[in-house]
């Protein structure tokens, strides 16, 4: 990730915490979604950046997953989101996301 | 998880959801978004 956006994740996650943020991400790659998502809960697994070694343990999400999409207004979610859910394997996408979040979110 | 209420970071793909679209579908949700990024992860 970003070194300047771990920069401000760690700031937000700081001065809000775990409790009132939520992360969600639009990744089209399951391997850059699971990535993201270690690097928002038990800090950068690259070692390169403001997160290493920082355990925010954010709730992290895919947009495409269930409790989250289920929550947004459908027409929205049709024009911003479904024509790439068409082109994306979501099932794996949701799979690397969940599993860090299961192992990993305080929440 | 209840969205409503939640402060959102949003963090897109170029090549998948960008950022906004993320903000634009939590707004709905009832999510206020404290950051938006969108990134290039290739």
């Amino acid at each position: 990730m970003d070194l300047e956006n771990q920069a401000r994740i760690k700031e937000l996650g700081e001065e809000h915490g775990a409790e009132n943020l939520v992360v969600v991400l639009g990744a089209a790659d399951a391997d850059c979604a699971e990535l993201a998502a270690e690097t928002v809960t038990v800090g950068d697994p690259t070692y390169a950046g403001p997160l290493t070694g920082v355990q925010l343990e954010l709730p992290v999400y895919h947009v495409m997953e269930p409790d989250i999409k289920d929550q947004v207004d459908e027409g929205v979610y049709e024009e911003q989101v479904a024509m790439m859910e068409m082109v994306v394997e979501v099932e794996a996408l949701i799979d690397a996301v969940k599993g860090v979040r299961e192992q990993h979110s305080k929440l | 998880m209840e969205l409503k209420g939640k402060k959102l970071i949003a963090i897109g793909d170029r090549d998948g959801v960008p950022g906004p679209a993320i903000e634009e579908c939590l707004r709905t949700a009832g999510a206020e978004a404290v950051f938006v990024t969108t990134e290039c992860f290739v």
